[in-house]
């Protein structure tokens, strides 16, 4: 079939009346289209059961394809070209038996009589099909000529608006006020209203240009890129947390950054796609390029304890083909993922040939962070990341590593140095042997304390005893500073004391204590984490039966039938007082770093009040093999080593011996490692303030993917390959077969869709509706184009521009359409109240983000910053809390300073609870990607306006400037204060209303001037103290009923 | 015109066209002053529920007008519960055995155990009423009501973890993104007060496990429908509604005569720009205006009986307890909110089951029944429907020791049990059974879209024909599948 021109029969229709969105019925003399009039009913009614979906399909019928349709099914073709009557699916929607009748009466669909009456006309006219509009690659249309109106048209986009309105006897309106049009325009391409002097400055210029040179400004300015950014930060489903569960943090700013700067320098639309979607995969990619790749890592991660790495890989995988689908194509590529397409040819092989090209980035698809433990709730970016160092970061890290360097070459001299070291130690040790060395030091503690409440109190002997409260399961923990070496053990001693219940060592009523677990930690300025003891070994002096010391060294108990508790040591309390003692054995000794600290905790679970009453702690350094209760022994062999003359050991001997002296003692190269690890540690550390942000990086092996049965991931099926879509243009010739190609298949120029959704979705930003309403769908399912050509005309207008993005909004914000009154009249509400035919400009409410921003920079509060790590504006309590205890997104603090005033994109975003005023102006949750945002108009946004932090601050410094700066008469500051928040000057009537508040206020608060401190308490900022407080309050009313009109809620 | 006519609180584009187009003909013609606006909103608190409706809905005649969910989050445990297995005590500690587990997944905090050792329950339990229904004795009040309840212990779901399951069972996918149960049927069925938002969402943490699961905005957020269908959460702290309280220094009768100033201004530019939206903002400030005394009246609950307030339980009036919103449910229902949902933390029980359990239980027991008993004294459990349950079951299994006195189970979304009773539910049944290890189904098992189905059902809305076009596709509650329980259904 040759695809006709899409739109070509357009120019000759004309709908009269009400102008409808859906395909009406078209002029009786015209033939019908089938995209435009068919389509839609074939789509919406048929092909769920007779569509592309080869799985689902009902009695072998198929209804999208033509061939197919004629050659039907198991009951016939499905119509006979040019007879209506005699064809089967108009007998079928007649038919009034319930298994025959088409749709079935449980899809709950029926065929109205008007289309009824098209499909007739259609199989009258010869039942012609078209391939889908959408799938069709645009060809350019004449700009019409438009004779009547053409001192109306100011570009091209104006020939198609107003000659699609002549078709209803319509014309655009006037030009909007000056004071209007630039509002309107700096609101759409800045997102912030303009200052009074530039008002002044466009309403004194009377040159031809002086619109297009305040387009031009507003495109140059740096407001430009924070406010596209808005909407891609949507598609781009953006947050500050990793969005399941617990939901941590992660950072993504550098990303954001990175597209704030790539609207703002007006890079083409092509190489931003590029660089979005494998800018990794360029050669030589730059670092902006690799950020740029953050685009697709901007998805939820789960982190959730017990979830299978598998499914929740692969559910990042369709993330990705579903936002870059939705983003880039507009159409709904996730119904997929279980079966084909049922409106759109695509199958579900084609999804998962997609999916290949996204399955091989080098990452886990699960959060990093997670580990084994379940307890690494801290948050954090996962593999792969790029760290972003600044220059000064770099010659740090360079110097630091460095030290590395020079600290693994000491090793190795170190080890040279060690015979020599070991032969000036042996006779000290020889004679240290024989001078019956000591094995236990004790702990001189810098802190003994009880969780519990419990009081200890040093005795002369070293030991602490403890008073005061006897809690249930107390927690004893000690703190005392230990040598530089190796910390082999630790002894336990307990003593009776005459103050202890029983006059016996535990203060259990009894005199008994039971020691349920000891944990020792080593902490020093050089260690990262503590070092954890592992004692293997423990014995004791006594051990009261069935509660023996081992028990508290054995592994853990085990589950099942013999479960039992860990029972921990007792002595026979209530029986025996005298001294005893136990000892902890490590299987290996742990370094001991200089300036360290030993923290030991001793536990009671076990039995309530069962507690230590008297005890004392020392530690040894001495090989672990050799300890005893009574002071160790060093291993007889090594004494015999040590006693025979180097020359004439045994090799075993030998090195025994070096081994001993290198694991046991204070030596070269046991120092030369610690200063090995304390400057690997400086590496690290120099990293730790380096932001780093998720990029894609592929693989060097692709991953093998597969067809998921139902979308399941432990359902694989047949094996797939990279690919694109059949019924779309194949890789551009000579593109690599991975994201790359795939990037510069959507923007080569040939694509029918890239383009095409570009535009839709920019019109829709300046107009409020997209030329096709369903910006999220140019599928088989979109709405039809309300402008069909125009459309056309733009998407190829944008890649003849090469793809220059400024230049298109340029256009459209130049055009008349755009700058036509937005005043509504009754007769243009009867005859088109969606305003789709533009014969009036669009006027609707300022999106979450504008509304704060705009608040801030009428108040000039506004803090013009761009870039940087995501901020705390000021927020209700608990908002975080009230619904999770975990993670690291909480307690949240509100900024202080400057950051209180940023524009609101660089708000932080936890997606499992976004930021309240943002949610209720609409945004989205960020967990996926959206790529268009309702307008509702809700009670709850009026509390917002009215009594958010921000807004009443706001209102309040707005009031301040009246005061300070716009004049000495109320009708002055109020009329000053009307222009920076409107743009315009007020109305008599307006300023009448205005100043009756006001005086109403100012006598109020006289009244109760507590009331007028309170107000002014609002917001970080502190007011003027030269003003009157009654005089202030009153005025910042005035500036909240200002900042919360209607007018200035909305772009008008 | 009678703005009475119509639910003003949530509108969007489309509806506000309809709705203004005319309004703006009238007032264009006949011109309206000030005086006549004031007068728009005083009329009586009950909108006009058919005006917010879809058109065609109710599909049928409603058995409920009102639900309350009480979601029990974090998966309350089955066997220790509602659905008694006293065959496992003689099997205590034994191995699950294959033929029983089937090789089905399990989660990766259990999968790696060497061995699933049995874990019979440590409750007592007993049959309750002229039903015989099993509960055991963590639930004496419950199962006082043992006749008012339809028991479905033939639940299962397709998620194992819990962000998954939880947000399946409220938006029918796993997946972020879809509308909640509960913005479907403020879409569907529209607004019976307008006063008060149609879907209310209340918040509770347990105390027998304190830091238990977290709960996400997506639980109550209305997915790709309009924004204005989403639940508004009442806060436990601070204002009850977010952004409710004038700020300091603003009296009510200062933030009137700003008001009144707003609309005078507002409405003087509507007579210039004629665009209807601008009288639609007058009307949602107004509205705003209401809700900043219907909702401190609705949390105030110093007029409640003594009675009463004893009947809930000695934390009723703590904010933020259960308790504290199973009386707060009963003041929504009375004012005919149309959607109440309760999520109240502390389930998820992987250890310590039993000390857990009993904490949760303390928690909710009461105030559960004391809500059913109060809905019944007043007459509204006949048109109201209850809800209790949580995402998924828990395993016969122990994870992690299992003694005498202790035992932890993982999660387990083969077989669970939920609780209905209310309007046009069966009462005193038990539907559905399990296996003797209460691990797979062996009678009526019901799907989370067959709840759905059954819930919507009851509300007057046929599951397959409540849906939304969206990116070209027609989405619903139960995606494509779900059949009502009629087992349940009175």
């Amino acid at each position: 079939m040759n695809p006709p021109r899409s739109f070509r029969f357009l120019a000759c229709l004309s709908f009269v009346g009400v102008w409808c969105a859906t395909p009406g019925a078209a002029a009786p003399s015209a033939k019908l289209s089938f995209n435009r009039d068919v389509r839609p009913i074939l789509s919406d009614k048929c092909f769920q059961c007779h569509g592309p979906d080869e799985a689902k399909r009902k009695g072998g019928m198929r209804l999208d394809l033509r061939e197919a349709a004629l050659k039907g099914g198991e009951a016939g073709p499905v119509f006979v070209p040019g007879q209506p009557d005699e064809s089967e699916m108009i007998l079928r929607i007649l038919s009034k038996d319930r298994d025959e009748q088409m749709p079935p009466p449980k899809s709950h669909k029926t065929i109205a009589p008007a289309e009824l009456a098209i499909l007739k006309r259609w199989i009258a006219e010869g039942a012609e099909y078209q391939s889908h509009w959408s799938f069709l690659k645009p060809e350019r249309p004449p700009v019409p000529e438009v004779a009547s109106a053409k001192s109306a048209v100011r570009n091209p986009i104006d020939a198609f608006i107003i000659e699609r309105l002549a078709a209803e006897k319509l014309t655009l309106s006037p030009e909007a006020e000056k004071t209007t049009i630039i509002r309107r325009v700096a609101l759409d391409l800045t997102g912030l209203p303009p200052t009074s002097e530039e008002v002044a400055a466009f309403l004194a210029d009377s040159s031809p240009d002086a619109y297009e040179k305040v387009v031009d400004r507003l495109l140059a300015s740096p407001r430009y890129g924070e406010k596209m950014a808005q909407q891609w930060l949507d598609f781009a489903r953006y947050a500050d947390s990793n969005g399941f569960q617990s939901d941590t943090s992660r950072q993504m700013w550098p990303w954001r950054e990175w597209l704030i700067h790539a609207f703002n320098r007006n890079q083409p639309f092509d190489q931003f796609t590029i660089d979005q979607l494998a800018g990794d995969l360029l050669p030589n990619p730059t670092r902006d390029q690799i950020v740029a790749t953050g685009f697709n890592r901007n998805h939820r991660l789960n982190g959730e304890g017990g979830r299978i790495v598998e499914e929740w890989f692969a559910e990042t995988v369709i993330d990705r083909v579903e936002t870059t689908g939705l983003t880039w194509l507009a159409i709904t590529l996730n119904c997929c993922r279980c079966h084909d397409h049922k409106y759109d040819p695509i199958t579900q092989r084609e999804f998962y040939q997609l999916f290949a090209f996204f399955n091989s980035n080098d990452e886990l698809g699960v959060l990093d962070e997670f580990g084994g433990a379940g307890r690494t709730r801290a948050g954090g970016n996962s593999r792969p990341v790029l760290a972003l160092t600044t220059p000064e970061q770099e010659t740090r890290i360079a110097q630091r590593e460095k030290v590395v360097a020079e600290a693994t070459a000491r090793v190795a001299e170190a080890v040279r140095e060690l015979p020599a070291a070991q032969a000036e130690w042996e006779p000290k040790f020889r004679q240290q042997v024989s001078e019956n060395f000591k094995t236990w030091t004790m702990l001189e503690p810098r802190e003994v304390r009880s969780d519990g409440g419990a009081i200890f109190v040093r005795q002369p002997d070293g030991s602490w005893l403890a008073t005061g409260l006897n809690p249930p399961f107390d927690q004893y923990l000690t703190v005392a500073p230990i040598a530089a070496g190796s910390f082999s053990g630790l002894l336990l001693d307990v003593f009776p004391d005459p103050s202890l219940p029983n006059q016996s060592l535990g203060r259990n009523s009894n005199g008994n204590f039971v020691l349920t677990d000891v944990i020792a930690e080593i902490t020093a300025p050089t260690l990262e984490k503590p070092l954890t003891a592992t004692f293997t070994r423990a014995e004791a002096d006594y051990n009261q039966k069935g509660y023996e010391v081992k028990l508290i060294v054995e592994a853990p108990p085990k589950a099942g039938r013999n479960a039992r508790k860990r029972q921990g040591w007792a002595i026979d309390g209530p029986t025996k007082r005298d001294p005893r003692k136990a000892m902890f054995v490590t299987a290996k000794p742990l370094t001991v770093p200089e300036q360290a600290t030993l923290r030991v905790t001793l536990r009671h679970d076990t039995l309530a009040n069962h507690n230590i009453g008297r005890f004392r702690l020392s530690v040894s350094a001495l090989p672990p093999a050799g300890l005893t209760l009574d002071g160790g022994k060093v291993p007889p062999s090594i004494v015999a080593a040590l006693n025979v003359a180097a020359a004439v050991r045994t090799p075993a001997q030998r090195s025994e011996l070096a081994k001993f002296y290198r694991e046991n003692t204070d030596n070269p190269v046991k120092r030369a490692e610690t200063a090995l690890a304390a400057a690997k540690k400086g590496v690290e550390d120099s990293f730790a303030d380096v932001p780093t942000t998720m990029v894609m990086k592929e693989k060097p092996e692709p991953r093998e993917a597969f067809i998921l049965k139902r979308g399941e991931y432990d359902h694989p099926a047949d094996k797939v390959t990279r690919g694109v879509p059949a019924s779309l243009p194949a890789l551009p010739p000579g593109a690599p077969v991975n994201r790359l190609g795939f990037a510069q298949w959507l923007v080569s120029g040939e694509h029918p869709l890239t383009a095409r959704v570009w535009v839709n979705r920019a019109w829709e930003q300046f107009f409020g509706t997209g030329l096709v309403k369903t910006t999220e769908n140019l599928g088989s399912q979109a709405e039809w184009p309300s402008h069909p050509e125009l459309l056309d005309w733009l998407a190829t207008e944008f890649v003849r521009l090469g793809w220059d993005m400024k230049a298109m909004q340029r256009l459209i914000v130049t055009s008349a359409a755009y700058r036509q009154s937005s005043k509504v009249t009754p007769a243009l509400v009867a005859r088109d109240p969606e305003n789709r035919l533009l014969a009036r400009g669009p006027r609707f409410r300022l999106n979450a983000e504008t509304l704060r921003d705009q608040a801030l920079a009428i108040s000039g509060l506004l803090v013009e910053q761009i870039g940087g790590p995501s901020v705390r504006p000021y927020m209700p309590p608990a908002v975080w809390d009230e619904t999770s205890v975990y993670g690291d997104m909480r307690n949240y603090k509100a900024d202080t300073g400057a950051a209180l005033y940023r524009r609101t994109l660089y708000t932080i975003w936890k997606r499992t609870a976004a930021p309240p005023m943002m949610q209720l102006f609409d945004a989205p949750t960020r967990e996926i990607c959206t790529v268009k945002r309702t307008i509702t108009n809700t009670p709850l946004q009026a509390l917002v306006l009215l009594n958010e932090a921000t807004y009443v601050e706001s209102a309040r410094v707005l009031a301040q400037r009246m005061l300070l700066e716009g004049g000495t008469t109320p009708e002055q500051r109020i009329a000053w204060a009307f222009r920076r928040a409107t743009g315009a000057e007020p109305h008599a009537d307006e300023l009448r209303i205005l100043t009756a508040g006001l005086e109403k206020r100012l006598t109020r608060f006289r009244n109760s001037p507590d009331e007028a401190a309170q107000l002014l308490t609002v917001g970080e900022t502190k007011p003027d103290p030269k003003l009157d407080p009654i005089e202030l309050a009153a005025y910042a009313v005035t500036g909240n009923v200002l900042l919360n009109l209607d007018r200035v809620v909305t772009r008008e | 015109m009678n703005c009475n006519d119509h639910d003003f609180l949530f509108l969007d584009e489309s509806e506000r066209l309809a709705l203004t187009r005319r309004t703006f003909l009238q007032r264009a013609a006949g011109g309206m002053g000030l005086a006549a606006l004031g007068s728009l909103f005083g009329g009586a608190p009950r909108a006009n529920a058919a005006a917010t409706m879809l058109p065609g809905l109710p599909h049928f005649a409603p058995k409920a007008k009102r639900i309350i969910y009480l979601f029990q989050s974090g998966a309350p445990s089955q066997m220790d519960l509602f659905d008694p297995k006293p065959g496992m005590a003689k099997r205590r500690g034994e191995d699950l055995p294959a033929s029983i587990r089937k090789g089905q997944r399990l989660t990766t905090m259990t999968s790696g155990q060497k061995s699933f050792p049995v874990a019979p329950s440590m409750f007592q339990f007993a049959q309750h009423g002229q039903s015989g229904a099993w509960f055991s004795e963590l639930m004496p009040h419950m199962a006082g009501l043992a006749d008012e309840w339809a028991i479905i212990r033939s639940m299962h779901t397709e998620a194992i973890n819990h962000d998954p399951a939880i947000t399946f069972f409220q938006t029918g996918s796993q997946l972020a993104g879809r509308p909640s149960i509960g913005s479907w049927l403020s879409y569907g069925l529209g607004s019976e007060n307008q006063d008060l938002p149609a879907y209310v969402v209340l918040t509770s943490f347990g105390s027998g496990r304190k830091d238990d699961q977290p709960l996400y905005d997506r639980l109550w957020s209305s997915g790709f429908l309009s924004a204005k269908h989403q639940g508004v959460k009442f806060r436990n702290k601070g204002d009850r509604v977010l952004y409710l309280s004038n700020p300091p220094g603003m009296n009510a009768e200062t933030r009137r005569e700003t008001l009144d100033e707003l609309a005078a201004l507002n409405q003087q530019h509507f007579g210039v720009m004629g665009d209807p939206e601008i009288q639609a903002r007058i009307a949602q400030y107004e509205m705003a205006f209401r809700m900043q005394s219907s909702v401190p009246d609705l949390t105030d609950i110093s007029k409640e009986s003594a009675d009463v307030l004893a009947m809930y339980g000695p934390e009723v009036k703590t904010p933020g307890t259960y308790a504290s919103n199973c009386l707060l449910a009963r003041r929504l229902a009375e004012r005919d909110v149309r959607f109440v949902q309760l999520f109240h933390m502390g389930w998820d029980h992987h250890g310590g089951l039993p000390t857990a359990i009993r904490g949760q239980c303390r928690d909710t027991d009461q105030p559960t029944a004391a809500l059913i008993k109060d809905l019944k004294q007043r007459g509204l459990l006949d048109d109201t429907l209850i809800v209790w349950g949580g995402e998924f079951g828990r395993t016969i299994y122990s994870q992690g020791a299992l003694t005498e006195t202790n035992y932890g189970r993982d999660h387990h979304p083969r077989c669970f049990t939920t609780l209905l009773t209310g309007a046009g539910v069966k009462r005193g049944i038990t539907f559905g059974a399990t296996d003797d290890f209460c691990y797979n189904i062996t009678e009526n098992p019901v799907h989370v879209h067959d709840l759905n189905a059954t819930i919507l059902h009851l509300m007057g809305a046929d599951h397959e024909r409540l849906t939304f076009r969206y990116q070209g596709r027609d989405f619903r509650l139960t995606d494509i599948h779900g059949e009502r329980v009629k087992g349940v259904l009175a």
